[in-house]
């Protein structure tokens, strides 16, 4: 047998090393929630999409009049909100790369202020990277005040690589109560009103 | 390491105590005593579903029930029998004096009756105990949970530092403590598994215990990990909690492997088949389960090439399982079998692991799959993989150390009734949930439609069959210490390994100078 | 060792009589449905051949144990054999399951393409779940209503007789065409559920902020059930999924049918209520929709309030409050929103009713255009009364 010294070496490492894995695996499980973001930005996974506006240069627009594409809106209250909220239109026909507008229309029939969110979701999830938004409510938290009412817009460019045997795209968005989760996201939105980011109709 | 001298007597003996042996029984004890507070509850579950209606639980303390079952029996029940055999025989069969961290042992055993006492009592709290499912599927366990929750996690918490320690315990005990002469490629498949199963459980109870902590945050300090209105993700929560939760199946399957391997050679008078090809299909399985665990999420809405992935890594999971049976079979094949308690409870094993292992096969297939997706057809699976698959395994190897640990044998007629109820109990319990589960009942319901009524029927008294047979158990146990007739240092005529040179029953302190191998 | 034999064999004999004779299903339901749809059909095939390839290897293993079992056992004096590997069988046994495995996963990725393909649908249906019901929304029609169970308690805790469609009874079916392709856009407002129907193979998870795809083409009229499939709460097994499938034409009476039903509900915006009918008609709906939490006597629970005599339903200045209440719900609390699941006249209807029922003893009487009204400004009978509710003004 080998000496007490080099087992108690040995035992001092292996216990060393099980600490550090587990620490590690600690870490990796946090760590997995980036990698999934990153994995369903690039997948569109859930139809999780961008939530930053596309800038787009003009020139890099392709319009391909060649197909129409039909957008469906759809537009859902969670649990926890009980706005009004509902697209002003249902549906829209549009070719690739031209940009269709429309609006939601939201409004709070409770006597207090209040902060939504809008979350969006795209079906099919292989359509996700296809549709660009240069524009939306969904970008930042939407505080209403009591019995306030609004319209939001909503401005979307489909991307004229979209595979072709997509014809219809539904775009989803689930409204949220984040008026206990709202601090920063007001600050934040009073800035981009300065700079005329925000259109209140 | 030399001192020789008798234990302490009382209390402070055991709550002291450094010897393996001394925390490889009290695992041993805890664990009964939550198999049968786990089995309590399922007897609970079982009488609800006696017939169709509601009868003697109302639904929300239903699903309390069942999600207290599932996790008194995987975290309560099952990983601590496993510890406790590996505590108890693991130096025994590597010819070390104890474990090679005595006083980490002593620690890693003692949180965990605080643990399970902290989850117990919020059966007690206001609002009752989680009631989400032992999956825990957020958001139903963070905006919509009881208050419980928070007591839940601290549980787990608890659970996971346990684990986490018993596996480097046994890491490093298997790797620094072995015989002079005993390669890795020499040890008993036991030990093989175990070590495995000591590297399944670092990898993955750290995650467990980070996806619960990321709900315990979502719940107390608005973080938004699974609220999709602060741009979280429900679906994430059970991505990262089934990367562990699939390792965390072959947790508590591996060291049964294990143990089979060992008592179906001593049974059948013939050597293990294919010593290498098990240490390679256990390899490959602990591999394989880290990249299988989206087929718990079939029905949630992956990409087709996520769907596609997790199908064939999960068809192909079945190659080296496959291979295992093969082999056992192989072993027993042209042996000299006698069928004593052990070796009864482990011909079962591959019986109905093996069905357990067919329905698997079936899930793995994704189309299928969204017809036996979240109905009895899988809660029929994963009970034949877990209770012939663990605890089939657990009773085998009670058996057959049982004469090494009390120094009494054990009586052989009555082990014989305990078997068979057993097995007629719980094929009667879960044979006929595959036909409810294809038939179309969802699991976690407590009451059903008419159609359901009769294998509900069968099932139960299955179940009330199963629950009171190990009363028999616990009696047999019992008698075994008090009244058992002495046993020879070595009493299987077949078994081999070196705990078998050791007195019965095994002295305090052994291999105090370790043993030679050939 | 006879008795484990019989065991089997009796397990072995139940599956097969049941495999073997199609009527057997029938009767004892063991099997998985063939349903109605291709896909079902497929998966439904998928599902046998993988059975048949498990029984096949089973068979195998298991006669060659037993064989052991049998004959090389030590009370007949056999003597075990050496032997401990043997590398051209482990490569055999290894490599034989991969050949089977690869020629199952080839049927299985065909049916799999297939059902993620949604293509070309030919309507289009939302289903939302909620705690516990359903929501179905046609997009392209504008029909959306909800389903729910409608199974009384009483057969429940046993005081009735059980139904043949005991627990799985809505108020309302989904009402769909055959022979068209139905594209399913599932979701959910609170919790995870799961939108299951056997007899169409489709299980799709319904995820709250995210929107999933599934789709359907039956091929025969009928009506088929299902159940949620996710644990969603404390009524999980209590939100039963019915499906009418109707042929094209039938289909069109239907929605003919429920919009000329859109166009009166309208109309009864207009209609003015004696007290009596308001009285009548209320109970009507909360038996329907209230009663489960707050009981037909108003007393509520432990976990749901009393209406009875309380500030919100016996308080003259709480009107609008309790009104809010019933049309918004309470966020964070199990009191859901009925403003979208109940039309102005009943809403008005059981809101009077639980003002002038069970003692309580307000005497108002709301109109359908109250709420109209409320639901536009908030406001009842043009008084700022919202929040305004402390009880303080006393009848």
């Amino acid at each position: 047998m080998r000496p007490l010294f080099q087992i108690k070496n040995a035992t001092t490492r292996s216990l060393l090393s099980g600490l550090l894995i587990s620490i590690g695996m600690f870490g990796f499980g946090f760590l997995l929630v980036p990698i999934y973001d990153i994995f369903c930005k690039y997948t569109g996974l859930n139809g999780k999409p961008d939530q930053n506006p596309y800038l787009y240069q003009a020139e890099d627009i392709i319009v391909d009049s060649s197909r129409e594409i039909t957008i469906q809106f759809l537009a859902t209250n969670n649990a926890s909100i009980n706005w009004d909220f509902k697209p002003t239109l249902h549906k829209l026909k549009v070719h690739p790369g031209h940009i269709a507008s429309l609006a939601f229309y939201v409004r709070n029939p409770n006597n207090k202020d209040m902060v939504g969110q809008a979350i969006p979701s795209v079906s099919p999830f292989d359509a996700t990277d296809f549709v660009h938004k240069t524009e939306c409510f969904c970008f930042l938290s939407q505080p209403l005040g009591a019995f306030q009412e609004k319209i939001m817009p909503l401005k979307i460019i489909i991307d004229s690589e979209l595979p072709k045997r997509i014809k219809k795209i539904t775009l989803s968005y689930t409204l949220f109560d984040i008026t206990d989760m709202e601090t920063k996201g007001t600050a934040v939105r009073a800035q981009l009103e300065k700079e005329g980011m925000i259109h209140d109709l | 390491m030399s001192e020789h001298h008798n234990p302490p007597k009382g209390l402070m003996r055991w709550v002291l105590t450094t010897n393996h042996k001394d925390i490889g029984s009290m695992y041993l004890w805890l664990s009964l005593i939550m198999f049968f507070v786990g089995g309590f509850m399922a007897m609970i579950i079982r009488a609800e579903l006696f017939e169709p209606g509601l009868q003697i639980v109302d639904p929300n303390f239903y699903n309390q029930m069942i999600t207290m079952h599932g996790l008194i029996m995987i975290f309560g029940a099952v990983m601590p029998a496993f510890t406790g055999l590996a505590n108890w025989m693991l130096p025994l069969m590597i010819g070390a004096p104890d474990m090679a961290l005595p006083r980490m042992n002593n620690w890693s055993f003692w949180i965990l009756p605080f643990a399970f006492i902290m989850l117990s009592s919020t059966l007690f709290m206001e609002g009752g105990s989680p009631n989400f499912g032992w999956t825990a599927y957020a958001p139903l366990s963070t905006t919509y949970a009881p208050n419980s929750t928070t007591f839940f996690i601290f549980a787990i918490h608890m659970m996971g530092i346990s684990s986490i320690m018993g596996a480097i315990n046994i890491i490093a005990t298997i790797l620094n403590l072995r015989a002079p002469g005993m390669t890795l490629m020499k040890m008993p498949m036991f030990a093989w598994t175990w070590l495995i199963t000591a590297y399944l459980l670092l990898a993955v109870m750290p995650v467990l215990a980070g996806v619960v902590t990321m709900l315990l945050m979502d719940i107390h300090f608005g973080t938004s990990f699974f609220n999709a209105g602060g741009g979280g993700d429900p679906v994430l929560y059970q991505h990262v909690f089934w990367f562990f939760g699939h390792p965390e199946v072959y947790i508590v399957i591996l060291p049964s492997f294990g143990i089979i391997s060992t008592i179906l050679p001593a049974f059948s008078r013939k050597p293990l088949f294919g010593y290498t090809s098990m240490v390679y299909a256990l390899g490959s399985i602990a591999f394989l389960s880290f990249i299988v665990w989206a087929h718990h999420m079939f029905t949630v809405g992956m990409p087709l090439v996520g769907e596609l992935f997790f199908m064939y890594a999960t068809m192909v999971i079945s190659v080296p399982t496959g291979v295992k049976i093969f082999n056992w079979v192989a072993t027993m094949f042209r042996g000299s079998l006698t069928f004593e308690a052990p070796m009864l409870f482990s011909i079962a094993f591959v019986v109905l692991f093996t069905i357990g292992g067919f329905s698997g096969l079936m899930l793995a297939i994704a189309p299928a799959d969204f017809q036996y997706h979240d109905t009895y057809f899988v809660v029929a699976h994963f009970h034949y993989v877990f209770v012939p698959g663990s605890v089939f395994a657990i009773f085998a190897a009670t058996y057959y150390w049982l004469p090494k640990w009390t120094g009494n044998m054990y009586d052989e007629s009555l082990a014989k009734v305990h078997f068979w109820f057993t097995f007629i109990g719980m094929n009667l319990t879960f044979f006929p949930m595959h036909f409810l589960g294809l038939a179309g009942m969802p699991r976690r319901i407590p009451d059903y439609n008419l159609q359901f009524a009769d294998f509900n029927l069968i099932a139960s008294v299955g179940g009330f069959l199963f629950g009171a047979t190990q009363l028999v158990f616990l009696f047999l146990i019992i008698k075994c210490i008090k009244t058992g007739k002495p046993a020879s240092e070595s009493p299987w005529e077949g078994a081999e390994g070196l705990e078998w040179t050791v007195p019965s029953p095994a002295p305090y302190h052994t291999f105090s100078t370790p043993p030679d191998i050939k | 060792m006879m008795k484990y034999l019989k065991m089997i064999t009796l397990i072995v004999s139940t599956v097969l009589m049941g495999l073997l004779n199609p009527m057997a299903f029938a009767a004892f339901e063991i099997n998985m449905p063939q349903g109605v749809t291709a896909i079902s059909q497929e998966i439904y095939q998928l599902h046998m051949i993988i059975f048949w390839v498990c029984v096949a290897v089973g068979l195998i293993v298991f006669s060659v144990m037993f064989w052991s079992i049998f004959f090389h056992r030590k009370s007949r004096g056999y003597k075990p054999a050496p032997f401990h590997e043997n590398t051209l069988i482990e490569i055999i046994w290894t490599g034989l399951p991969f050949l089977i495995l690869a020629a199952m996963a080839i049927p299985s990725t065909k049916t799999l393409l297939a059902i993620y393909n949604t293509d070309d649908a030919d309507l289009d249906i939302k289903i939302t779940g909620y705690q516990w019901k359903w929501r179905y929304d046609y997009l392209e029609e504008d029909i959306s209503f909800f389903s729910h169970l409608t199974t009384s308690p009483q057969e429940i805790y046993g005081l009735r007789e059980k139904g043949k469609n005991y627990l799985l009874e809505v108020n309302e079916p989904l009402v769909v065409p055959i022979g068209k392709k139905i594209r399913f856009l599932v979701t959910a407002a609170d919790v995870i559920h799961s939108w299951w129907v056997p007899d169409f193979a489709l299980k799709k998870d319904a995820i709250p902020g995210f929107i999933n795809e599934a789709w359907t083409r039956i091929d025969t009229p009928g009506v088929y059930r299902g159940q949620c499939a996710e644990l969603c709460g404390k009524d999980h097994g209590f939100m039963p999924i019915v499906v009418e499938a109707k042929t094209l034409e039938d289909y069109q009476k239907w929605l003919l049918v429920k919009q000329e039903k859109a166009q009166e509900l309208k109309k009864l915006n207009a209609l003015n209520r004696t007290e009596e009918e308001l009285m009548q008609k209320g109970e009507e709906v909360y038996r329907e929709h209230c009663a489960t939490c707050h009981e037909n006597n108003g007393k509520g629970s432990s976990i749901y309030p009393s209406l009875v005599k309380a500030t919100m339903t016996d308080q003259l200045d709480c009107i609008t409050d309790h009104m809010h209440s019933v049309t918004y719900g309470v966020p964070g609390t199990a009191m859901a929103a009925f403003g979208e699941q109940l039309n102005p006249a009943d809403l008005a209807a059981v809101i009077t009713y639980e003002r002038n029922a069970w003692g309580n003893n307000t005497k108002q009487f709301i109109q359908a255009k109250d709420i109209v009204l409320f639901k536009e400004t908030g406001k009842y009978q043009n008084q700022e009364l919202l929040g305004t509710c402390k009880g303080v003004i006393k009848k």
